[in-house]
C-alpha cells in the first residue's frame, strides 16, 4: 500500500478543488449571465479537456510546460525549478484539464437561478454583491458541490494527462492512479487491489455525501 | 410635481413611445395585449431595464433621464415591485424574504419590522414557511409584504393575478382593492385583463406595440376609445363606418347616416358635416326590444334584424344581430338569460334593440391600410 500516493493525490485534488472553485464560480457566473461575441467558441473551449484523449493533452501540456516554452521557462526562472515532473506542473495540469468538471456545473447551477429572482434581489435594495452572496450563491450551490466533487474524484483517477506532464517521481508526482498501474506492472495485484479499493471507496463515499447533500438542498430551497 | 412621471422613447430593440403620470395613492392600469411593453416599462421603472431615451421620476426625485446621463441603479430606488411570477427566494421563509428587503435596519430591528408586515398581509403564524409551503395566495402576499417592506415611493405590480385560481384571484382584488386605501404611494398595475383594471384602476394607460394609445379613467378608455384601433384593443366589436349628415349642437345630437339608418349620437361637434366617421356602441348599451310591450324607448335609434347567434354564459347571455339580415351588419349585444328566454331570443328569430345615443361614440375612421389589415387578419 503506497500511502505517499495516495496522500499526493489527496492533496493534489484539495489543490485542484481549492484553486478551481473560485476560477469556475467566476467563469461558470459569467459564461452564465454574459452573452458575448464567440461564446459558443468559449465554452467549446472549455469543454474541450472532456473529448481530447488524455494522453494528447498531456502531450500539449508538456510541451507547455517544458523550459521550451515561455511558461515553462518563466517558471523555472521564478522558481528555480522546472515544471515538468514537478507537483506544481502536476496541479497546473490538474486545474487545466478539470476546467470543463469545475466550470459547467456551475455554470448550469447560475443558469438555473430565474433571472426574476436576481431582479427581485436588486428590486429589494441588495447591491450586485450582496445578490451573489444572498441569492445566485445559495441557489447554485448544488451545481458549485456537484463541480467540487466532480474536478475532486476526477483528479484522483486521471491517469494519463498525470503520467504525461509529472512522470512517477514518488512523493512528488507518483499519484495513487500512477502507483496502481505501477504495482500491476511489477505483479503485485493485492497492493495493486487494496489501493484501487480505498480509491473505490473513496470515490463511492464523496459521490454518495453530494447526492445526498444535493437532494436535501433541493428540498429544503424547492 | 410629487408622483411617478414617466417618458419612455425608443426604436430599437422593443419599440416603446409611452408617457404617463400617477398621483400619490393613485392605481395606473398598464393595458395591452402580450408583447404591448407593458412589462418592459414597469421593469424601466425599476430600474431593471434602460431604454435608449427615457426620464423616470418619483417625488422630485430622477431616477432616470438619458438626456443627462442619469441612471439610478434598481437597489438604490425606492420601488417595491411585485412579480408575475412573485419571485420569492425559495431558499428563504416568508419572513427571510422580507426581512432580505430590510437589510438597511440593523438585524436586531429587522426581524421584528418583517413579522409586522407579514402581519399585515394577515400572513401571522406563516412566518417560518418557505414559498414552496405557501398557496399561490399567501405567496403573492409574501411578495406584496416584500415589495412594500421598503417603504418604496412607488409600488409595481406586474400581472399579479396571473398565477393564481379565480377563486384567490377574487379574494386578492378585495384585499389590494381595500389595502391600496393605506398606500401613499403612486401604484402601477401592469395586467392584459381590462375588467381588472376596471375595478382596481383609477386610471387606465392602453398599450399597443410599446405605443400608449389612450391614457384616462377605465371606463371612459372602454367606452370612449380614442380611435378603432384602441376601441379594437379593448375588446370593442360594434365598430362601424357611417357619415355625419347633421350637426346640432344647441340640442346636443348629431346625426348619422349609417347605410341608410339614422342614428341619433350625442353631440361630437369635431366632426363636420359629410365627414366619414368610425363608430362604435358597447354591447352593453344596446337596449332589447321586449316582444311583449313595446316602451317608449324603441323610438330611440331602432334597428331590426335576424339573430345569427346566441350563446349563453352563465346568466347573461351574448347575441349577435344582423342587421336588415345583412352579417356585414353584426351588432353584438347581451342580456340576462332570463330576458333572453322570456323574449324567446335563438337563431333565427327576428329582434329589434336600440342604440342607446348617450353610448354611440365617435372616432376617426381607421386608415385605409389599417382597415386592409384588420379584415384580413380577422
Amino acid at each position: 500500500m503506497d500511502w505517499i500516493a495516495l496522500w499526493l493525490s489527496l492533496r493534489l485534488g484539495a489543490f485542484t478543488v481549492l484553486f478551481l472553485l473560485p476560477v469556475g464560480i467566476i467563469a461558470g457566473r459569467f459564461l452564465a449571465y454574459t452573452n458575448f461575441p464567440g461564446k459558443g467558441f468559449a465554452e467549446a473551449l472549455v469543454a474541450l479537456p472532456l473529448v481530447l484523449p488524455p494522453t494528447v493533452f498531456g502531450y500539449y501540456l508538456l510541451v507547455l510546460f517544458g523550459t521550451a516554452s515561455p511558461i515553462g521557462s518563466a517558471w523555472q526562472a521564478l522558481s528555480g525549478k522546472p515544471l515538468v515532473f514537478s507537483f506544481e506542473g502536476l496541479l497546473l495540469a490538474s486545474l487545466v484539464f478539470n476546467l470543463p468538471f469545475a466550470i459547467l456545473p456551475m455554470q448550469r447551477g447560475f443558469e438555473s437561478i430565474p433571472r426574476e429572482l436576481r431582479d427581485a434581489g436588486a428590486s429589494c435594495g441588495m447591491p450586485p454583491w450582496r445578490i451573489f452572496r444572498r441569492v445566485e450563491l445559495p441557489l447554485a450551490w448544488p451545481g458549485i458541490l456537484t463541480a467540487s466533487v466532480l474536478s475532486f474524484a476526477h483528479t484522483l483517477g486521471e491517469f494519463g494527462v498525470v503520467l504525461m506532464v509529472g512522470g512517477n517521481i514518488p512523493g512528488e508526482t507518483k499519484t495513487i492512479a500512477v502507483a496502481i498501474y505501477d504495482r500491476v506492472q511489477a505483479f503485485d495485484t493485492a497492493s495493486a487491489g487494496r489501493m484501487s479499493a480505498i480509491l473505490l471507496l473513496i470515490s463511492a463515499v464523496t459521490i454518495t455525501l453530494t447526492f445526498a447533500l444535493s437532494r436535501q438542498m433541493g428540498r429544503r430551497s424547492g | 410635481m410629487s408622483g411617478l412621471k414617466v417618458e419612455v422613447h425608443q426604436e430599437a430593440p422593443i419599440p416603446l413611445a409611452a408617457e404617463f403620470y400617477c398621483a400619490p395613492g393613485e392605481v395606473l392600469a398598464l393595458v395591452g395585449p402580450s408583447g404591448s411593453g407593458k412589462t418592459t416599462i414597469l421593469r424601466t421603472i425599476a430600474g431593471l431595464y434602460r431604454p435608449r431615451k427615457g426620464r423616470v421620476s418619483v417625488d422630485h426625485e430622477v431616477w432616470l433621464d438619458t438626456d443627462a446621463g442619469i441612471m439610478v441603479p434598481p437597489h438604490r430606488r425606492a420601488a417595491g415591485i411585485v412579480f408575475q411570477s412573485y419571485a420569492l427566494f425559495p431558499h428563504m421563509t416568508a419572513i427571510g424574504n422580507v426581512g432580505a428587503a430590510l437589510e438597511h435596519l440593523p438585524a436586531s430591528h429587522r426581524k421584528k419590522r418583517a413579522a409586522e408586515i407579514l402581519q399585515m398581509v394577515n400572513l401571522r403564524g406563516l412566518e417560518d414557511r418557505r414559498p414552496a409551503d405557501l398557496s399561490g395566495g399567501q405567496q403573492q402576499r409574501v411578495a406584496v409584504a416584500r415589495a412594500l417592506a421598503r417603504q418604496p415611493k412607488a409600488l409595481l405590480l406586474d400581472e399579479p393575478f396571473s398565477a393564481v385560481d379565480s377563486a384567490t384571484r377574487e379574494r386578492l382584488y378585495q384585499e389590494l382593492a381595500s389595502m391600496r386605501r393605506r398606500l401613499s404611494m403612486p401604484v402601477v398595475l401592469v395586467t392584459h385583463d381590462l375588467t381588472e383594471a376596471l375595478m382596481l384602476a383609477d386610471n387606465l394607460c392602453l398599450l399597443h406595440h410599446g405605443r400608449s394609445l389612450q391614457y384616462g379613467r377605465p371606463l371612459d378608455v372602454l367606452e370612449r376609445p380614442a380611435s378603432v384601433e384602441a376601441a379594437r384593443l379593448v375588446g370593442q366589436r360594434n365598430i362601424f363606418s357611417a357619415t355625419v349628415v347633421e350637426q346640432r349642437p344647441e340640442f346636443g345630437f348629431t346625426i348619422l347616416d349609417w347605410e341608410g339608418h339614422r342614428l341619433e349620437t350625442a353631440a361630437a361637434p369635431v366632426f363636420r358635416s359629410g365627414d366619414s366617421v368610425a363608430w362604435l356602441v358597447p354591447p352593453s348599451k344596446v337596449l332589447l326590444h321586449r316582444r311583449d310591450r313595446p316602451s317608449r324607448g324603441t323610438s330611440e335609434n331602432p334597428v331590426s334584424g335576424v339573430i345569427a347567434q346566441h350563446i349563453l354564459l352563465g346568466d347573461t347571455a351574448v347575441s349577435v344581430l344582423h342587421v336588415d339580415g345583412r352579417d356585414d351588419r353584426r351588432i353584438t349585444f347581451q342580456v340576462p338569460a332570463h330576458v333572453a328566454e322570456r323574449n324567446r331570443l335563438g337563431v333565427g328569430e327576428k329582434a329589434s334593440v336600440s342604440l342607446l345615443a348617450s353610448a354611440i361614440h365617435l372616432m376617426k375612421p381607421e386608415p385605409e391600410e389599417q382597415r386592409t389589415l384588420n379584415d384580413r387578419n380577422c
